[in-house]
């Protein structure tokens, strides 16, 4: 008997299929273990309400995604065509590889900011591969205020070039703008976060290695001149390009001397004479194909990690069990109504495996391992309050992933930790500590998605954007506040009922409720996913069928570096 | 089939009984034997392109190793690389390489071969050459020297075969030229008549005579023209022929006596005096016909002591029914593959065995009759330029797959040149089926399917031809293609016609847009570099944009087959749908977008789904003078787009050119310091005459000496800096200008 097993066992490593049989085998072993259920129940009334309200929400966000997609109107764009200048979301389509895909950031950037309209705040921003290379765009659009900069679009410049900072993604900027909005020069030009900044941003990146390269396709006037003579390497485009320090019109008034634009900065000045610029293009076209050319000869070799961030990578992935078009479905609009995040995760991980950790213990947070795109991702995701447990196994799981170079998920879906006296006893402030301490220091790659409600310190912890996530989307259903609004209205209004007392006044119960109802509506309006992404609290908000896809460009970006160790501070123990 | 089978296995049991006589024979004769008696086991073949290959590739299947011959132009050919050993023997000129019989048949000793295989064209019907090749030793694959001869003269041809009774086109050859006599043998003739100068040519003097009450008027018109254009004004008299086909027959013959045909071919359809589509057996023949005919043929063989492979051509009036000869091929002619299809039987085998000395392998009665068979020949030419022929790179060439009843003769492969210098053929393709008509559908499908692009070829015109009524039923004649022009050729005029091939080509091109953007994109992703493991997810597909479609435009250029004047513009915006699908739509007004779905089977094959339709889609795509020519072939279609690769760049020096701004500002003529720097010599005198580019002066800066040369020729003004003397960066040194004095304005070259 024991012979035969004998002889069994050396047939089997001498003979390949035996091999290939025993692989099998094993892989049958770990079969199904963490395969999430489906969750859904699609023939609930609550899936077809979920399905009814995100389908208005969504259309609601395409008709404003519709509108800024236009650019700065007709006119303009017409006159912008007349000059032989393509549109700057065309001008990037034609600067990535052709049929590659383009994640464009905060495209409702500036909604409703300003008494004026300002699309996408007249700057568009994203990354997308050139030669194979993840590069972070950034483009003036000149119908929009001719291309002058407002207090969000020095913002938004700003947020790419932070994130290329992050991601180390070779930046270029194609520059058509007037530079700094005038009437608004409070806002736009002193400030450690002002126009400066970009330049500043650029000579560190560029002393870091990240390559900065300008597309000088329009004008580029006063500061806006500093961005192509800041960049490592620069194009101008003949008759359309000009830089100059001051226009025409200021040198005539300056020194009397009359000058064209074209004579005073135009591309053979600069190409030629003056070296602001290193490669002369025809046309526009010709000048977008040098931009890609300048991206071909970039050499980042021995540059250890720009390219070869990824670990543990399985090539051969599995898409989600389950629709991800689904992901409209789950999230209810009321955001007092639970739904299990696990639904999420099932529709956004490879096959749909999840392997929980600590599944059993503080259970209103949701942890575990799973693959994005064959990318292993440690996921966190809000299945309630935190309370004191949820937030030591929190701040367990993300030592965990820092340890082993995991690039972390957060599902942010939170009204804020336990509040009362027992909760305060049991010491949440430092069990929460602990895990803000933990999300603070992570140097792992880490994306937030806000699925729900984001509220109060529940935000930090779950790494909002005060906590350098590399990457944070929102669901068009989100809400971000201190606190909720009625929550919000009722200690107010305690506090000022206290303050009238002191003063002697008495208010009436219609008072109160008018009290109450202005500061709810405030906050109604002010935790608004759109007056979040009009400021830039955020990145964009996503169609919930994008996320997977999303979250799968985001790491993709974000390990675009070389690691780094995480260490911690002292935890209060 | 089984009877054929049968008939063959006896025929096998009759040679052995014959090969072990002569094996007898040759054992008591053994002391006598030479050379020639000897098996062919080496072959050379005089010739290049197709017919080599093939020659070569019955020879391989016999173990009969090969020899080719090449020219400078063919080093690196097909049948070159298809040959045992290659010989260099001269270069492109055909006159200095391929009709250098000296040069052949030296490389045939070099290497031993006892045989030489002349092919067709070039030295096949030479007399000199096959009697070359006999005194060297060699075997000449062919018919006798003395036949060659005979028959190569076309008037003693004639003679020979109006002697051995075989029929030839009535007419009056005399040198009695009185009109009386000439109007009374044209009487015997019969109407209508052609009157034709005996010397010229050019079709001078010639005048067809419908009936006798004309024919004293023609014959002096005639006369006079003869006489103003030649000098010589004898006239002869032919019988006209107005609808004339063109029937072969091919015959075969050994060193034994045995002489038999293997039916006939008809080759009547012509452009530019070449067959392009032949076909055997003749359409439209009674089996009466055909048997006369093949009797005709062998009495024209048996005349002139013919052996090996000939051909006798008969011109036919379709009107009496009456058939004349013609010549007689005394060569392997282009279009034998029809004839082998329908005997099943390799007539280059038959060659190789007739000049070993063997006896033909069956006989008359025993020659079967399979089916019908059709060749077309596929040409690089230029059919709206009057059939031209066209040379250029086969850039994409791809034939269709052969099979038993498909077969593709061709000596290019992908890449080749189809040179000035030799036949602009490609390719023969040859289909058979059991009738006439099954071979013609599988002849247009084959066509279809048959793909060529880099150069401009006769494939559709061959399309157009065969998908012809007229020719579908059989009513070939040597006049087809001019009797039936306006069917065969695109009237640009025709505006209906037009608006329908540029609907047509508008909707093929949407189709080429699909597939090119399939094709880039997976381009893009196989060549992405493999240790990057997340980046492949930015190529998927659809690729994603934030809340909308990612689209692009396309601009394709409509290269028109038929109409080359005019080229048509198609600007698509190609828009990636969520499922993956291309919506594609142009500018014009009234032409709603296309949904397309492109998948990518293989390397250049596409299954392409539209409006509910889908199919096959073949795509090629070269780069040729900044140009990207695409191809696309589906159904019977085969459309031609281009692309412009690079962009219009031609004023890229202008910057250069442009006068230095310095310069500029001084008087034209004026040389200024190129920087600051010591004057170290100066060597003229101011006034003085000086050369374009001679040296002036000699500077020194920066530890380098600077020369400073004259721009043109002219006389030296203004020189006033003196060695030692300091100057700075563009300052002026001196002028050059035209004329001498000062007083008159300078000009400029």
């Amino acid at each position: 008997m024991l012979r035969n097993l004998a002889r069994k066992a050396v047939s089997a490593t001498s003979n390949p299929w035996r091999t290939s049989k025993s692989i099998h085998f094993l892989q049958k072993r770990d079969f199904c273990l963490g395969v999430l259920p489906d969750g859904v129940g699609r023939n609930s009334e609550a899936f077809a309400q979920n399905s009814k309200a995100m389908e208005g929400l969504i259309s609601q966000l395409q008709s404003h995604i519709n509108k800024v997609l236009a650019g700065g109107g007709e006119e303009a764009v017409k006159r912008n065509r007349k000059r032989n200048k393509l549109l700057p979301r065309e001008r990037i389509d034609k600067l990535i590889d052709p049929g590659s895909s383009f994640l464009e950031l905060s495209q409702l950037a500036g909604h409703e900011l300003y008494g004026e309209t300002l699309p996408s705040g007249g700057i568009i921003t994203g990354i997308g591969p050139v030669h194979g290379r993840l590069c972070m765009f950034v483009a003036n659009d000149p119908t929009v205020k001719g291309g002058t900069y407002y207090p969000i679009t020095v913002k938004k410049h700003l947020r790419a070039q932070e994130i290329a900072a992050q991601c180390k993604l070779p930046c270029i900027y194609l520059v058509d703008s007037g530079g700094a909005f005038l009437p608004k020069q409070a806002e736009v030009f002193p400030d450690k976060d002002n126009f400066g900044r970009i330049f500043y941003n650029q000579a560190v990146m560029s002393a870091e290695g990240i390559p900065q390269i300008a597309l000088v396709l329009g004008s580029c006037t006063a500061g806006g001149a500093y961005i192509p003579a800041m960049a490592d390497e620069s194009v101008m485009v003949k008759g359309n390009a000009t830089i100059f320090l001051a226009g025409p019109p200021l040198v005539k008034a300056a020194t009397g001397e009359e000058v064209s634009a074209e004579d005073l900065g135009g591309a053979s000045v600069h190409c030629k004479t003056s070296g602001v610029s290193d490669y002369f293009a025809q046309d526009e076209l010709h000048g977008l194909a040098l931009g890609r050319n300048i991206i071909k000869n970039l050499h980042m070799a021995g540059k250890q990690g720009v390219m070869n961030g990824l670990h543990n990578l399985n090539p051969e992935y599995k898409e989600p069990l389950y629709d991800v078009k689904e992901l409209r479905s789950i999230a209810p609009i009321d955001h007092k109504q639970a739904f299990d995040i696990r639904s999420v995760i099932a529709r956004i991980v490879d096959g749909s495996e999840f392997d929980e950790f600590k599944k059993q213990y503080g259970t209103t947070l949701i942890t575990g391992f799973a693959r994005i795109f064959g990318q292993p991702v440690g996921i966190l995701g809000n299945n309630g309050i935190l309370f004191n447990e949820s937030a030591l196994k929190g701040a367990h799981f993300i030592e965990l992933c820092t340890q082993r170079n995991i690039p972390l998920v957060f599902l942010q879906n939170i009204t804020g930790f336990m509040v009362g006296s027992r909760s305060e006893a049991n010491g949440i402030a430092k069990s929460g500590a602990k895990m803000v301490m933990a999300v603070s220091c992570a140097k792992v790659p880490k994306v937030t998605i806000m699925v729900g409600g984001s509220f109060g310190a529940g935000n930090y912890a779950m790494c909002g954007r005060a906590y350098s996530p590399n990457f944070l989307f929102l669901w068009p259903n989100a809400k971000i506040s201190v606190m909720g609004g009625a929550q919000a209205a009722s200690v107010l209004s305690q506090i000022e009922t206290a303050n009238k007392k002191k003063q002697g006044i008495q208010w009436t119960e219609e008072e109160q409720e008018n009290f109450k109802s202005k500061i709810t509506e405030a906050y109604e309006r002010e935790g608004n996913c759109y007056y979040s992404t009009a400021r830039l609290w955020d990145d964009g908000i996503i169609d919930p069928a994008d996320t997977r896809k999303i979250i799968g460009f985001c790491i993709s970006a974000s390990l675009n570096r070389p690691l780094e160790d995480t260490k911690y501070g002292v935890f209060r123990m | 089939m089984a009877s054929m089978a049968t008939i063959l296995r006896r025929k096998l049991h009759d040679n052995r009984h014959f090969l072990i006589q002569t094996r007898l024979f040759s054992l008591e004769s053994s002391s006598h034997d030479t050379k020639t008696t000897s098996r062919i086991e080496k072959i050379l073949i005089a010739n290049r392109g197709e017919i080599a290959c093939r020659i070569m590739r019955t020879a391989k299947r016999l173990g009969i190793r090969t020899v080719a011959v090449y020219s400078d132009a063919d080093r690196d050919s097909l049948h070159v690389k298809s040959a045992d050993e290659a010989v260099h023997i001269g270069p492109p000129p055909a006159r200095l390489s391929y009709l250098n019989g000296s040069a052949i048949v030296e490389a045939a000793i070099r290497t031993g071969a006892q045989a030489v295989h002349p092919g067709y064209g070039f030295l096949s019907e030479s007399s000199d050459f096959a009697t070359l090749c006999e005194d060297k030793g060699l075997s000449f694959v062919g018919p006798p020297a003395s036949a060659i001869r005979d028959m190569g003269d076309k008037s003693a041809s004639k003679r020979i075969m109006g002697a051995a009774g075989v029929p030839l086109v009535p007419g009056y050859h005399g040198s009695e030229q009185d009109i009386e006599l000439m109007k009374s043998e044209a009487d015997k003739i019969g109407y209508p008549i052609l009157i034709k100068p005996t010397h010229g040519g050019g079709g001078k003097g010639m005048r067809i005579v419908q009936s006798p009450n004309e024919f004293v008027d023609s014959f002096l018109g005639a006369q006079r023209e003869a006489a103003a254009s030649f000098g010589i004004n004898t006239i002869l008299l032919e019988k006209y022929i107005t609808k004339p086909r063109h029937i072969e027959v091919q015959i075969f013959g050994d060193k034994h006596g045995n002489v038999l045909h293997l039916y006939e071919r008809d080759c009547s359809v012509q452009r530019r005096h070449q067959k392009i589509i032949e076909e055997a057996p003749a359409p439209n023949v009674m089996n009466d016909f055909r048997s006369h005919l093949g009797q005709a043929a062998v009495s024209a063989a048996k005349a002139v002591g013919y052996h090996n492979a000939g051909t006798v051509e008969f011109i036919v009036d379709t009107v009496s029914g009456q058939f004349y000869f013609m010549e007689m091929n005394t060569r392997l002619q282009v279009e034998h593959p029809v004839t082998e299809m329908i005997v099943g039987q390799d007539l280059v085998e038959w060659q190789i065995s007739v000049a070993n000395g063997e006896p033909l392998p069956i006989n008359q009665s025993q020659v079967p009759l399979l089916g019908h068979a059709f060749e077309a020949r596929i040409y690089a030419e230029n059919v709206p330029k009057g059939f031209l022929p066209a040379t250029g790179v086969l850039h994409h060439y791809r034939p269709v797959p052969v099979s038993p009843t498909v077969r593709v003769d061709t000596g290019v492969e992908q890449g080749d040149t189809v040179s000035m210098h030799y036949d602009p053929m490609i390719a023969k393709l040859v289909v058979s089926g059991e009738n006439r008509a099954a071979a013609l559908v599988k002849l247009k499908n084959c066509l279809s399917k048959f793909q060529v692009a880099g150069v401009p070829t006769n494939i559709n015109f061959l399309q157009k031809l065969a998908d012809h009524r007229a020719f579908e039923n059989g009513n070939v004649e040597t006049h087809f293609i001019e009797h039936y022009k306006d069917d065969l050729f695109t009237d640009p005029n025709n505006l209906t016609r037009a608006k329908e091939t540029y609907d047509n080509a508008r909707f093929n091109a949407t189709l080429v847009a699909a597939c090119l953007c399939e094709k880039e994109h997976s381009a893009i992703k196989s060549s992405l570099p493999g240790t990057n493991g997340l980046l492949p997810i930015w190529y998927s597909h659809p690729p994603f944009r934030a809340h909308h479609q990612a689209s692009c435009t396309m601009e394709l250029e409509w290269e028109n087959e038929y109409d080359g004047s005019s080229s048509k513009f198609f600007t698509f915006s190609i828009t990636y749908q969520s499922d993956g699908n291309y919506l594609i739509e142009t500018e014009e007004v009234n032409s709603p977008g296309l949904e397309v779905k492109a998948t990518l089977l293989h390397d250049q094959d596409f299954r392409v789904e539209t409006d509910g339709v889908s199919m096959d889609v073949s795509l090629s795509a070269y780069s040729k003078d900044k140009i990207k020519h695409i191809h696309l072939w589906h159904g019977s279609h085969h459309y031609h787009f281009r692309q412009k690769l690079e962009l219009d760049l031609s004023d890229d020096n202008e910057i250069q050119q442009k006068t230095n701004f310095e310069t500029a500002s001084h008087p034209p003529g004026t040389v200024v310091a190129p920087m600051a720097g010591l004057v170290v010599k100066v060597l003229v005198t101011d006034g003085t005459k000086v050369e374009e580019g001679q040296p002036i002066l000699v500077l020194e800066a920066m530890k380098m000496e600077h020369v400073v040369k004259a721009p043109f020729t002219g006389y030296v003004h203004g020189l006033q800096v003196t060695a030692g003397q300091q100057v700075s960066d563009s300052s002026p040194l001196f002028s050059v200008k035209i004329s001498k004095t000062k007083g008159e304005e300078a000009t400029v070259p």
